[in-house]
């Protein structure tokens, strides 16, 4: 007889699994963990390399003369900027023609669904300049972008650099695809809008006039942020909106060549170490990792390429870091190493795929691929199905407990027997569960809806402003879902049996597993640090453990804690330590950005954590309390 | 025609000779030599098989040898040139209208009157078989076509990559040594060829020439199984490889090549040594008749019209005046 199917192999399978359960939870567990941890492990990882054959290796010969002009114009840039108080949208138009590019505007104008108070907007109304370098005997079939943002400070060089860049491409006869030079005013909302406009989609609710002029499908996009006109080293920012990356031969051909040109190169802002045997390199190794990771979970676009990466366009920000070093980069070099990537970037014939889509960096010369780090996560994934398949053992053998003492009964020929036995299994099934069920999720449909449509009532009623009204509101009614159980125990039937809360049990944790699955399939980050702390939880609570003991353990590893958590850890690898009310008022802000987010770019963590997470984590909550 | 009148000739000098061998000296032995190799007029056949623009390389390799084959004498008219992709044209050159061998923009290959035969998309494997075969639609035009007979000697030259026992052409189908070895059989059969060099400059591009079987074939390869053929120089004006290693030393002892050359076939096989060329340059002589020793390399390369002038006066004998 074959293994499952013979009954005594069968029942000594099942007993040991219900026996070495928790031993093997805690292993997998820690296992994960150690597998995670292990990534950042130099020998355990891959060196970059090409994968685009048409890319091949850096052999140009970049020829950019003009830096000083470019930090010249970037500073008439300033000029103007400050003269108009905003974009000057008429000198840029000027400055593009004179250089011979198609220059077009758009407008555009959004009003957010409550005030921004990191960036001071509330009714955002602005104009997007772009103009388009088209290729000299190509079709308009392809194009490449390079976008430089305009902020009200800063940023000037990039515009600068773009706009020498621009001068110098026209020149050339060897481009075979439109190169598209824009200058965004609002950084990600201007980015936003041109993106919709230019592909014809209105995901976001934004107003913009169409564009007038167009190049052909975009290839890939840079965006450059510098504020200086000397650097110390560039910095390549990859994670975009959704955590989603771009292809990793986009990071490796910045990698070749900064090798190339001999200019320092970062990620994360840290520099790469050479001892990845002691543990300080080590240590270097995970932190630069863990930014990542913690930069990935947060879905948030990191730079303005964020946005292209959703219309599978390959994009990456370049940042000029100017610090303490010695050696010190000018603007000509740096626009070298642009027209290099550039002109590697139009030898391509498809878009890039031949290289990973999902990956992590320890550093900007190592990565680790989806097929190494996946199975961290799936380790974690697998205490749940574990703990699902001890339920499961479980609920047969209090059927089969409760056939046997009918079975008992009957024998016993005692009708009385008989009706008090059959009236204590009320036999709740998997229909009881759907209750709690339903609740949690019109609690967490009540966090996601609430705070947005009750902020002018709250400003009415509270001195606070309409963005603290918002954050306030979700923290409230996230706490009010804390007190649920104990409200809502008289609907819930089968109550007080030993099976309800096991099927419940059951139910939530298989629930837990697809969710988390799911959601590390777009965003590992993301889901790791969720299965990190929501995989304890699913396997561990039940109603007998110390009520008070584990509510506050439950609470520490909710959503909302994992969040605050993190924003000092965040901040803790950054090297910019913060007191805890910077910490608190941070988090605040983390909360409504996060919710900006949503509602501005199409964001998935807001309404995942709210409408998926929390009512996931409030049915381990119901099952603590479960009388 | 040529050929009857060759040996009419001949045989009208043989004659001559036992007449007036006290009084005329004759140069016998340059006459012979004219006539020793058995072929009388030359085609070659040259394919590069793959596109876009980081295979630059592919094309500058095959424009190469057409350039010396042209330059020492094979006319268009019979040089069937296949180019898969249009490097001169392409968007990416940033010098239009040229193919540089050298880096420094030293050498134009594409010339100013290059005829290519097959372009883009026309270079297929079945259009190569049935050029060689001969198998071609009545349509066809005649610069398509190898009008060879079996006094011709064809030069054959294929570049691209290719790999063990294959070549590739196009990116979307490939040739395989087996298929090559029987169209060359093919070619013997209807006797479309008196020898047939075959030059073939890929990866492990010795595996193409293993199963020929047909008589008088000798075979050149770039690489023995196993090993690549690697790219020679970049040029970081243009931002591409421009030739390959192997063909770029054949064409420089290809440069040192006049019609009245004696080199012969030993020399070419010593071009791109290992310390040069990386890979082993591999060659195959066991089906050629002759001995490789003495077969010229204008015996394939070039299109070798010899002219001998005399000032002896020949007095021609009754019978032969009346033929007038």
């Amino acid at each position: 007889m074959g293994l499952l199917s013979d009954p005594n192999r069968r029942r000594a399978l099942i007993s040991l699994l219900t026996r070495l359960n928790t031993p093997i939870c805690l292993v997998c567990y820690m296992a994960g963990v150690a597998w995670f941890m292990g990534l950042a492990f130099e020998p355990f990882t891959l060196r970059t390399y090409m994968s685009e054959n048409a890319m091949g290796s850096t052999m140009v010969e970049e020829r950019f003369p003009a830096g000083e002009r470019a930090l010249a114009t970037g500073r008439e840039f300033a000029a103007h900027k400050k003269k108009v108080g905003g974009m000057p949208v008429d000198w840029l138009v000027k400055t593009m023609q004179a250089r011979g590019l198609e220059v077009f505007t758009q407008s555009f104008s959004r009003t957010l669904p409550f005030p921004d108070e990191n960036k001071e907007r509330y009714m955002v109304k602005g104009t997007n300049v772009y103009g388009i370098l088209r290729a000299p005997r190509a079709p308009r079939t392809e194009a490449l972008v390079l976008s430089a943002p305009c902020s009200p400070g800063d940023n000037n060089q990039a515009v600068g650099l773009l706009l020498g860049l621009a001068q110098y491409f026209r020149n050339q006869i060897y481009w075979a695809k439109d190169i598209i030079f824009l200058v965004n005013e609002h950084d990600l909302i201007g980015m936003q809008a041109w993106l919709e406009g230019y592909h014809h989609t209105n995901t976001t609710g934004m107003d913009w006039s169409p564009l007038q002029g167009r190049g052909g499908s975009i290839q890939a996009a840079l965006s450059l942020e510098l504020s200086s006109d000397v650097i110390t080293s560039l910095d390549l920012v990859l994670e975009g909106l959704n955590g989603q990356l771009p292809n990793l031969d986009l990071a490796n051909l910045f990698y070749a060549f900064c090798q190339k040109i001999g200019v320092l190169c970062t990620i994360q802002g840290k520099l790469q170490r050479n001892d990845w045997d002691s543990v300080s390199g080590y240590s270097h190794a995970v932190q630069t990792m863990m930014l990542m990771v913690m930069k990935q979970a947060s879905g948030r676009p990191w730079g303005d390429h964020g946005l292209f990466l959703r219309y599978h366009i390959e994009a990456a920000t370049i940042k000029g870091i100017n610090s303490f070093r010695q050696y010190k980069t000018d603007a000509t070099t740096i626009g070298r190493l642009l027209e290099g990537m550039y002109r590697k970037l139009n030898n391509l014939l498809e878009r890039l795929h031949q290289s990973y889509f999902f990956y992590l960096m320890p550093s900007l010369s190592h990565f680790v691929s989806i097929g190494y780090y996946m199975p961290a996560f799936g380790l974690l994934t697998v205490i749940l199905l574990l703990r699902a398949l001890d339920l499961w053992v479980q609920l047969t053998h209090i059927f089969t407990g409760r056939y046997l003492s009918i079975y008992s009964a009957c024998i016993g020929n005692s009708p009385l027997l008989i009706k008090y036995v059959s009236s204590q299994q009320s036999s709740p099934g998997v229909l009881s569960v759907l209750t709690p069920l339903v609740i949690s999720h019109l609690t967490g449909v009540a966090l996601y809806t609430l705070p947005i449509r009750f902020q002018e009532m709250a400003v009415e009623h509270f001195p606070v402003s309409e963005t603290e009204a918002v954050v306030l509101t979700a923290i409230a009614v996230y706490t009010a879902g804390l007190a649920l159980p104990h409200n809502t125990h008289r609907f819930l039937s089968g109550e007080g049996t030993e099976q309800g809360w096991r099927v419940l049990k059951l139910v939530a944790v298989l629930y837990l597993a697809v969710l988390l699955g799911c959601t590390a399939l777009i965003n590992f980050s993301l889901g790791f640090i969720l299965a990190l702390t929501l995989v304890p939880v699913a396997a561990f609570v039940t109603p007998h453990i110390p009520k008070v003991l584990s509510a506050f353990i439950l609470v520490i590893l909710s959503p909302a804690c994992t969040l605050l958590f993190s924003v000092f850890f965040f901040q803790e690898l950054q090297e910019m330590p913060v007191s805890f009310q910077d910490g608190w008022l941070l988090y605040l802000s983390v909360i409504s950005q996060g919710i900006l987010d949503h509602f501005l770019y199409g964001s998935l963590v807001y309404p995942l954590i709210a409408l998926l997470v929390y009512p996931c984590w409030l049915l381990f909550w119901n099952i603590l309390f479960w009388k | 025609m040529l050929a009857l009148c060759a040996s009419q000739l001949t045989a009208i000098l043989d004659m001559n000779l036992l007449a007036f061998s006290s009084r005329n000296y004759i140069k016998h032995d340059n006459a012979g030599q004219f006539f020793s190799s058995g072929h009388t007029n030359n085609w070659a056949v040259l394919v590069c098989t793959s596109r876009f623009w980081f295979n630059y390389r592919h094309v500058a390799n095959t424009l190469s040898v057409y350039r010396s084959v042209k330059r020492l004498g094979i006319p268009d008219s019979h040089i069937v040139l296949m180019l898969a992709d249009d490097m001169a044209c392409n968007h990416r050159n940033p010098k239009p209208a040229t193919v540089f061998s050298h880096k420094n923009m030293e050498l134009n290959v594409y010339g100013d009157d290059v005829e290519v035969d097959y372009r883009g998309y026309e270079v297929t494997v079945e259009n190569f078989l049935r050029v060689l075969t001969g198998r071609l639609p009545p349509s066809t035009p005649r610069s398509k076509r190898l009008l060879s007979d079996d006094r011709s000697n064809i030069l054959i030259y294929l570049t691209g990559h290719g790999g063990n026992g294959f070549l590739k052409f196009q990116d979307s189908e490939e040739i395989s040594n087996v298929e090559l070895a029987d169209a060359f059989e093919q070619m013997w059969q209807k006797r479309r060829y008196n020898e047939l060099l075959f030059i073939i400059d890929t990866c492990q591009g010795a595996s193409m020439y293993e199963r020929f079987y047909s008589p008088n074939l000798m075979a050149l390869a770039s690489s023995q199984v196993g090993e690549d053929s690697l790219s020679h120089q970049p040029d970081l004006a243009i931002g591409v490889h421009l030739m390959d290693r192997y063909t770029f030393y054949l064409l420089e002892f290809l440069e040192d090549i006049h019609p009245a050359s004696k080199t012969n076939m030993n020399d070419l096989f010593k071009v791109c040594p290992k310390s040069q060329c990386v890979s082993t340059p591999g060659h195959r002589t066991d089906l050629f008749l002759r001995d490789p020793g003495s077969v010229l390399i204008t015996d394939f390369f070039g299109s070798v019209r010899k002219v001998e002038i005399t000032m002896e006066t020949i007095n021609l004998t009754d019978p032969i005046n009346s033929f007038r």
